[in-house]
C-alpha cells in the first residue's frame, strides 16, 4: 500500500510511454503532430479534472487518503501541459516566437489556452513543501487559481471546436459537476 | 433513360481482356470479403463493392514535380462528417455510403434538365489523370492524383442558359448511407457552389478515381468535385445535384459560419482564420510546416478571375 503511493503517480506516465512509442514506430497517424498536440492536451485536461475529484471524492467516501493523490495528480496535468506547449511551440512553429506571437493576437482559442498554462505555471512551482511552508495560509489562497485556469482550459477547448461540440461540452458538464458540488459544499456547510 | 449499345465505340474505349478478367477476380475476392467490408476497414475492399473499375484513363494530363501523399494518409485522413466529425472516421464508416445505384440531377439554367444515372453522367468524357495540391482549411495540405475530367465538358453537354451565373452542388441526402446527417452539425445537405466561370475554368474537375482506383467512398464516391485553387470544403463529395442558377447558392460552412468561412475560399495565406495561422501548412507526411502559396500555387491560371476583387472582404 506504502509502496503504491509512493510510485502509483508513474501510471500516469504511461500516455507518455505510448506516445513516444509512437512517435517511434511511426503509428500516430496521417498527422502524427497533430495527435501529439491534442493527445497530450486532452491527458491535461483530464488529469486536471481528476485533481478537481479529489475533494468530492473525499467527502462523499469519507476516506482522507486521497488527499496524497492531489499533488501528483496536479503535477501530472502541468506535465502534460508542458508537454503540450511545447509541441506546439516546436512542433507547431519550430521556434518561430513570431508565429507564437502572430498566434497569440489573432487566434482566440491560443490566447485563451496559454492564459490557462500561464496560471498553471505558479501552482506547479509552488506544489513543494517548502513553498507550502513559507506561503502558509497564502498557499491555499493561490492554489484557488486552478479554477480559472480550468475554466479557461474548457474555453480554450470550445474555442478550438469547429462544429462538433460534443466532446468539449462532455467535459464541460464535469467540469461543471465538480465545481458545483464545491459551491453546494460551501453554502451548505457555510463555510465562507 | 434506357442502355444503348455505342455503334461508334473505339478499339481504345474497349477494355483489354486481361484488365476484365483482373477486375473479375477483384469483384469475387471482394464478394467474399464482402461481410468484412461491412466494417470499412480495408478502403479497397468498400471500393470494390462499388463494382466497376475505371478503365481507361490519359494519364499526366495534369503533373506536379511534389512528392506524392500516400493512398494511405489520402483515403485515411479526410474530412467527410456526413461519415464523422474526426478525421479518421469516414475511413472507418465508409461501408455505409452504398454507391450503387447512383443518378445525378442536372436542372436550373440548363437547356436539357433531367436526371442522368452516373453511368450516363460518364460515358462521354474521357477519363484524366491530374496531380492537384489539395490545401484543407485546417492547414494541412496533400498532393492527390485524381482521375475525372473537366467540369466544363459536362455542363456544356447540359447547355447552361444565358441566365446561369452560378453553379449549386449537393451531397446526397440520406442519413442510413451517411449516419452523420443523423445530428445537425451543419445544415444537410451539404452544399457547395461555385461561380460559373470557375466552374468552367479547366482546372475544375469532377473526380471518379483516385491513385488509378476508384474513389474510396470515404473520398467521396462515386462523384465529387475537385478545385484546387480552393480550400478543401468546396470539393464537395457524393454528388447527386447539380444546378445552375442566377443568384450566389448558400453554401454549407458559409452558412454555418460566415465569419470563418467565405463563398469564394480561395486559398490566401493573407486571410487569417481565428483557428488556423493560413500562412503556413502541414503537408501530409512532412515533419515542418511549409508557407502556404496564395490560390494554392495555381495563381498564374486563376488569378485573373478574381480581377479587380478585394479578396480579404471577398474571402
Amino acid at each position: 500500500m506504502q509502496r503504491l503511493q509512493r510510485y502509483g503517480w508513474l501510471s500516469g506516465l504511461i500516455p507518455l510511454v505510448w506516445l513516444v512509442l509512437g512517435v517511434w514506430q511511426n503509428t500516430l497517424g496521417a498527422n502524427p503532430v497533430e495527435r501529439l498536440i491534442r493527445v497530450s492536451g486532452d491527458w491535461a485536461l483530464w488529469w486536471l479534472l481528476l485533481t478537481l475529484a479529489i475533494s468530492p471524492l473525499r467527502h462523499l467516501t469519507g476516506w482522507s487518503g486521497w488527499n496524497r493523490w492531489r499533488r501528483p495528480l496536479g503535477l501530472l496535468c502541468f506535465f502534460y501541459a508542458l508537454l503540450h506547449v511545447t509541441c506546439y511551440g516546436v512542433l507547431e512553429h519550430f521556434f518561430s516566437w513570431e508565429g507564437i506571437w502572430r498566434d497569440l493576437l489573432k487566434r482566440p482559442y491560443i490566447t485563451v489556452g496559454f492564459c490557462a498554462f500561464l496560471l498553471l505555471l505558479p501552482l506547479a512551482i509552488t506544489s513543494t513543501r517548502g513553498w507550502m511552508r513559507r506561503l502558509g495560509n497564502r498557499w491555499g489562497r493561490l492554489h484557488l487559481l486552478i479554477y480559472p485556469a480550468a475554466l479557461l482550459v474548457i474555453g480554450h477547448y470550445v474555442l478550438m471546436t469547429k462544429a462538433d461540440y460534443r466532446m468539449p461540452l462532455l467535459h464541460a458538464g464535469v467540469l461543471g459537476g465538480l465545481l458545483g458540488w464545491r459551491v453546494w459544499y460551501v453554502i451548505t456547510y457555510r463555510i465562507m | 433513360m434506357p442502355f444503348r449499345w455505342n455503334p461508334e465505340l473505339k478499339p481504345e474505349e474497349i477494355t483489354p481482356e486481361e484488365w476484365f478478367k483482373q477486375r473479375r477476380r477483384l469483384m469475387r475476392s471482394a464478394a467474399l470479403v464482402g461481410a468484412g467490408a461491412v466494417l470499412g476497414v480495408d478502403p479497397l475492399a468498400a471500393m470494390e463493392k462499388g463494382g466497376a473499375g475505371l478503365g481507361e484513363v490519359r494519364p499526366g494530363v495534369v503533373t506536379l514535380n511534389e512528392k506524392q501523399t500516400s493512398f494511405q494518409d489520402a483515403s485515411g485522413y479526410c474530412n467527410f462528417y456526413e461519415l464523422g466529425s474526426g478525421k479518421e472516421d469516414p475511413a472507418r464508416q465508409a461501408a455505409t455510403l452504398v454507391t450503387r445505384p447512383w443518378s445525378v440531377w442536372i436542372d436550373g439554367e440548363v437547356g436539357r434538365p433531367g436526371r442522368v444515372t452516373l453511368e450516363e453522367l460518364l460515358k462521354p468524357h474521357p477519363l484524366e489523370e491530374r496531380v492537384y495540391r489539395m490545401r484543407c482549411v485546417e492547414a494541412w495540405s496533400m498532393v492527390i492524383p485524381w482521375v475525372g475530367f473537366p467540369l466544363a465538358e459536362l455542363l456544356k453537354r447540359f447547355e447552361p442558359g444565358p441566365k446561369a451565373r452560378y453553379v449549386a452542388f449537393e451531397t446526397v441526402l440520406d442519413p442510413e448511407r451517411l449516419p452523420g446527417q443523423k445530428r445537425e452539425l451543419l445544415p444537410w445537405p451539404y452544399r457547395e457552389g461555385l461561380r460559373l466561370d470557375e466552374a468552367m475554368h479547366p482546372l475544375t474537375i469532377l473526380a471518379v478515381g483516385m491513385y488509378g482506383r476508384v474513389l474510396p467512398n470515404q473520398n467521396g464516391a462515386p462523384l465529387r468535385l475537385v478545385v484546387p485553387w480552393k480550400y478543401g470544403f468546396k470539393s464537395i463529395k457524393s454528388i447527386v445535384r447539380i444546378s445552375l442558377t442566377t443568384e450566389q447558392p448558400v453554401t454549407s460552412w458559409n452558412a454555418h459560419a460566415p465569419s470563418e468561412y467565405g463563398f469564394y475560399a480561395n486559398v490566401n495565406p493573407a486571410v487569417s482564420h481565428p483557428r488556423w495561422d493560413q500562412s503556413k501548412e502541414r503537408r501530409i507526411g512532412e515533419f515542418l510546416r511549409r508557407d502556404t502559396l496564395p490560390f494554392n500555387g495555381y495563381g498564374d491560371q486563376v488569378a485573373g478571375l478574381y480581377a479587380g476583387m478585394d479578396l480579404t472582404r471577398d474571402f
